[in-house]
């Protein structure tokens, strides 16, 4: 039992929407209208919306836990109860340890302050005593990365200084519960990987960290268990790999009304290694991707388009059967077609989301889209940047010195 | 209640915190530096004298020393009082990142506000000693009245500045009708005349929980008496009463605060 960092039992969070009285010249008007006028209570009932609702999960000590879903989903809800910030409407939470909240990090700063004096104002914030600040502070400083704009006012920092500045002071407070919303998108690659390296620290000292993010790769890096929220409601829980599939594969609202619609439908997209179906693989491995439609009327020259999108949405590779050379084909009410597409995945290190769609060409049709159908993460060893993987190697490299143009030194 | 207190205390270092941070700020930002402090006090000061002056013309009796020593001294209280309720009143407004972000007591901000407020209520009051003593105000063991009326001042302004801190996070036109209150209040209470004026109907003006506050800062340095001790009770039950229920008001409110700010 003690080994519990975080736990949440039934919790639920009401939010009235709409018109609220803001101020007295607005409310004493409505209050003597509502004296006189009886049906304007029950306008009031149609407001409420809850933005959390029956949410139970717990996080154990040393556990990083992962809470992912679309906007308005109600993870930051979530997290402001948890840091009590909001008081749940029903429902029991637990916190056992010293809480720190990375909600914000530079929420604390104060324009006009020296970067130093905002490190003591923004420490004090985040429950650090003045001289637990003291003692850290010149490795706070270094963690900044901007020792010789410490003395100076913080308006004229610029926005990535300003964050970096935030996040080393919260990331020296040592928590024994650590909360971290959406702040690693500021600051550059070195500062964010600095970052994570911290929160592994962190984490390796027995803490617990609850982790929001829409950056899904660093989710499945960092997080040993993850949630899927959606209008304010759990949908799954589990490994990160797990829950990020069915994350990707749930339709946004707009999508999921015309998928039944159509005369034919996709009804599985399975990719595979040699291994079976798996969601990692290696820069260069052979991949399949085996695809089932579903005719539910009659329907002509059709065909299957693969399209590869990466961590960005970018559509970064587009095939068909059709291209492919293998022509349209027709279906019959009822009928069942398979085909399985075969790839070299020559993709450099990151995530990407294999996407199918089927396609009418002469009438320029959608019938149905699965975007993406499957996320997978490839690695590459390291060595290359950028998208495509080209297997570059050094074979030759020589230096000619100026003074006696003889060359020296060659690889390969 | 006793919970609360025992937070309130563990925060007591962001409390200084965040004072320093406004008194920082407020003294950085302004080239004139510590003149800010005394800046509204000597503007009050003058016009009491020139208030004074026509009352001294009208009755035909000599403008005293007195008169304008009693002007300057509650001048500095009642300064104290208009500046802590206004940045009070501001002061969950103004912190709408920290009070919507991160969790600690929320009357950290108007107290912090009436710290600073005090701050400057103190390099004022070197100002004014300087100043009585050029005027030639002596001493007098009445002197030792003032930690009282001290504390009776603090808590009443602490007191409604809670109040008008939470009621103008609710509602945005609070600090408009704050703001009223604070220019007109000067008519109501005794800074440019003498309660004692008014007779027997000065009953009715001292009512007003400040007004026996600054006829006793008067009274003790500048005329060397003792303040109206009944007046002053009724002073420090208000102020207690005020300081307790605007406390109760803040924390029952405090849970809605970052939703609805």
């Amino acid at each position: 039992m003690s080994d519990i960092a975080i736990r949440m039992e039934h919790v639920y969070k009401k939010f009235r929407k709409g018109e609220i009285y803001n101020s007295l010249r607005d409310l004493i008007p409505a209050l003597t209208g509502r004296m006189f006028q009886q049906k304007e209570l029950t306008d009031g009932d149609k407001r409420e919306f809850w933005a959390v609702r029956d949410l139970s999960f717990e996080v154990k000590q040393g556990e990083a836990f992962g809470i992912i879903g679309r906007n308005g989903a109600g993870k930051s809800t979530a997290l402001k109860m948890l840091s009590r910030v909001m008081k749940p409407t029903k429902g029991s939470m637990l916190v056992n340890g010293r809480l720190s909240a990375l909600i914000e990090v530079s929420a604390g700063f104060h324009q006009d302050l020296t970067g130093r004096e905002n490190i003591f104002l923004n420490g004090t914030i985040l429950g650090m005593s003045k001289r637990e600040i003291q003692s850290k502070l010149d490795q706070i400083i270094a963690f900044s990365g901007i020792e010789e704009f410490i003395d100076t006012p913080v308006k004229r920092y610029s926005s990535g200084m300003y964050a970096r500045l935030g996040f080393s002071v919260a990331a020296h407070v040592d928590p024994e519960v650590l909360i971290v919303d959406e702040v690693l998108s500021v600051g550059d690659y070195a500062f964010q990987q600095k970052c994570i390296e911290r929160m592994k620290e962190v984490l390796r000292a027995g803490a617990a960290v609850l982790f929001v993010s829409h950056n899904l790769k660093m989710v499945a890096e960092f997080c040993h268990r993850c949630l899927l929220l959606e209008k304010g409601q759990t949908v799954t829980m589990g490994t990160p790999q797990d829950v990020i599939g069915t994350y990707l594969q749930t339709p946004s609202s707009g999508q999921a009304a015309n998928i039944n619609s159509g005369p034919v439908s996709i009804s599985s997209v399975r990719i595979r290694n040699e291994d079976g179906e798996c969601m990692r693989f290696r820069s260069g491995e052979k991949a399949w991707v085996d695809v089932e439609l579903k005719a539910h009327r009659r329907c002509n020259k059709l065909s299957v388009t693969l399209y590869i999108l990466d961590d960005k949405l970018m559509e970064i590779f587009d095939t068909s059967t059709d291209l492919l050379g293998h022509g349209n084909f027709d279906l019959e009410e009822g009928d069942t077609y398979r085909c399985t597409f075969e790839v070299y995945l020559n993709l450099a290190d990151g995530t990407y989301h294999p996407s199918i769609l089927i396609y009418r060409r002469d009438i320029q049709t959608i019938y149905d889209k699965w975007e993406p159908s499957a996320t997978i993460y490839v690695s590459s060893g390291g060595g290359v940047r950028g998208i495509a993987h080209c297997f570059p190697k050094v074979i030759r490299q020589e230096i000619r010195q100026a003074a006696d143009a003889t060359s020296v030194g060659t690889v390969g | 209640m006793k919970e609360e207190l025992r937070e309130f205390y563990k925060y007591r270092e962001l409390l200084y915190m965040i004072a320093y941070r406004d008194i920082r700020v407020r003294y950085k930002q302004s080239i004139m530096g510590f003149m800010w402090a005394i800046l509204m006090p000597v503007l009050i000061v003058m016009s009491g004298v020139v208030v004074r002056y026509a009352y001294a013309m009208a009755s035909h009796a000599p403008l005293k020393k007195e008169d304008i020593a009693s002007v300057a001294v509650k001048a500095l209280p009642w300064a104290f009082l208009v500046s802590s309720i206004r940045f009070a009143c501001l002061s969950l407004i103004s912190n709408k990142e920290l009070v919507t972000k991160i969790y600690f007591p929320k009357e950290i901000f108007p107290i912090a506000a009436i710290l600073a407020s005090f701050f400057d209520f103190v390099v004022a009051s070197g100002a004014l000693f300087i100043f009585l003593l050029v005027l030639g105000v002596g001493w007098s063991p009445y002197l030792t009245w003032i930690p009282a009326l001290l504390l009776t001042m603090v808590l009443l302004a602490a007191g409604i500045g809670m109040i008008v801190a939470a009621a103008s996070l609710y509602f945005r036109d609070v600090k408009f009708i704050v703001e009223v209150f604070l220019t007109f209040g000067i008519f109501f209470t005794p800074v440019f005349y003498d309660a004692a004026m008014f007779g027997d109907k000065a009953k009715w003006l001292l009512l007003n929980p400040m007004s026996p506050i600054l006829d006793g800062f008067g009274a003790c340095v500048a005329r060397h008496q003792s303040p109206d001790l009944p007046w002053l009770a009724y002073s420090l039950v208000c102020a207690l009463l005020t300081f307790l229920g605007g406390y109760v008001f803040f924390k029952h409110l405090e849970p809605g605060f970052a939703e609805s700010i």
